[in-house]
C-alpha cells in the first residue's frame, strides 16, 4: 500500500506500525512515531495497524537549543 | 542547590547541545561548566541509524529537556511533545512555538494553547515565551511552574533588550521559576539576569559558536553563579552623588575653620 514516511510516498508492505519501522531500519529505542499527526506510544506499535495514505512521522534525537 | 521540575540541582545554567564543532566540544563544555540539564530536539532522520547523538546523551548522564523547536502549531508541538516524551522516558517539554519567522518569536496564542492540553496529559511544561507579562500570567494559569522568557531573539546575542519588563515579570511573579532562554550573548548578560532574581539561564550559541567552547561553558557557570551570589547578598541601590567609602573621621592634613 501506499503511505507518507517523513513527508515521502512510498510503497510498503507492512500491515502494523511494528513492521513498518523494522522495514525501514529502525531498531531500538532512540524514535517515536506519530501517525496521522497522532504521537504512538512504543508499546503500541505491534497493535497499530497501517492504512493506505496514512502519514507517518518518524524522529529521533538530535542536538537542539 | 535549587529545585527545578521536582529535582534537585546545583547548577543554574542550561545549556543548549547543538552547533558545537563536534560531540568532543559538548562533551567537555558540559563537564567543564558543570551544567546538569541540556536541551535536545527530536527530528527526521538524514541518514545512517542516528543512534550517535542518543549513545551520547546517555554517556553524559545528565538530565534532559527536550524542546519542540520549530513548530508553529499547537499540534504540531503537542505531537512532538508526546513524541519526546515516548523516546527521552522524561514528562519535561521545552515547549517551542514559532510565531514570526525573522525573529522566531514565539506565538503566544498557539503556546498557551499548547501548553493548556499538555499540562492535562501530565507534562512538566517550560514554555519559550516572550517578555509579555499577560502572556507569562496566561502560562500560569495554564498550570505552567516554570517560564522561560527570552532576552533577545534566539542566536542573536544581543543579551537582555528589555531588562524592565522581565523585572516586572520577576517582581509580579515570585512563585514562578523564572529562566532567561534565548539571545544571551556574554557571560555579563547571565550574570545581569540572575542579579534580577532569574532562576537560571539558559544558552547554547554563545558557548556552542566561541573559540574555546568548554572555556566558555566555565565563563557562563561562573558568572550565573556570581549573579545569583550577588542578588542573594542583597544588591546596593544607585546613587546620583558620591559617598565617601573612606571614612572622613581623622582625614589628614585636615584643618577646622574657626
Amino acid at each position: 500500500m501506499k503511505i507518507i514516511v517523513n513527508g515521502k510516498e512510498m510503497q510498503t508492505n507492512a500491515r502494523t506500525l511494528a513492521e513498518l519501522v523494522q522495514s525501514l531500519g529502525y531498531a531500538g529505542d532512540y524514535f517515536a512515531v506519530a501517525q496521522n499527526m497522532t504521537a504512538v506510544p512504543r508499546l503500541h506499535y505491534a497493535e497499530t495497524p497501517l492504512h493506505e495514505n496514512d502519514d507517518i512521522e518518524i524522529l529521533t534525537p538530535m542536538q537542539g537549543g | 542547590m535549587w529545585q527545578l521540575g521536582g529535582k534537585i540541582f546545583n547548577s543554574r545554567l542550561i545549556l543548549g547541545t547543538s552547533r558545537y564543532r563536534s560531540p568532543h566540544q559538548l562533551r567537555r563544555a558540559i563537564a567543564q561548566s558543570g551544567a546538569e540539564i541540556v536541551t535536545v530536539s527530536l527530528r527526521r532522520q538524514a541518514s545512517g541509524d542516528g543512534s550517535g547523538f542518543w549513545g551520547l546523551l546517555r554517556e553524559i548522564n545528565v538530565t534532559i529537556l527536550p524542546n519542540t523547536a520549530n513548530c508553529r502549531s499547537a499540534k504540531e508541538a503537542v505531537m512532538t511533545a508526546q513524541m519526546a516524551r515516548d523516546v527521552f522516558k522524561t514528562n519535561w517539554i521545552k515547549l517551542e512555538t514559532v510565531g514570526d519567522e525573522l525573529t522566531l518569536q514565539p506565538d503566544p496564542f498557539a503556546l498557551v494553547e499548547a501548553a493548556q492540553i499538555l499540562i492535562k496529559d501530565g507534562f512538566e511544561v517550560f514554555p519559550y515565551t516572550t517578555e509579555d507579562l499577560v502572556v507569562a500570567e496566561r502560562l500560569l494559569a495554564a498550570g505552567c511552574k516554570i517560564l522561560m522568557p527570552w532576552a533577545s531573539p534566539i542566536g542573536s546575542g544581543q543579551g537582555i533588550v528589555n531588562p524592565a519588563a522581565l523585572k516586572t515579570l520577576r517582581a509580579r511573579m515570585p512563585e514562578a521559576t523564572l529562566i532567561v532562554d534565548a539571545g544571551i550573548g556574554l557571560p555579563s548578560h547571565a550574570a545581569h539576569a540572575m542579579e534580577m532574581g532569574y532562576d537560571g539561564v539558559m544558552l547554547n550559541t554563545a558557548v556552542a559558536l566561541a573559540d574555546d567552547a568548554p572555556k566558555m561553558a566555565e565563563a557562563f557557570a561562573r558568572a550565573i553563579e556570581a549573579g545569583r551570589l550577588g542578588y542573594e547578598a542583597g544588591l546596593m541601590l544607585p546613587r546620583q552623588f558620591a559617598e565617601a567609602s573612606t571614612p572622613t573621621l581623622g582625614t589628614p592634613f585636615h584643618k577646622e575653620s574657626a
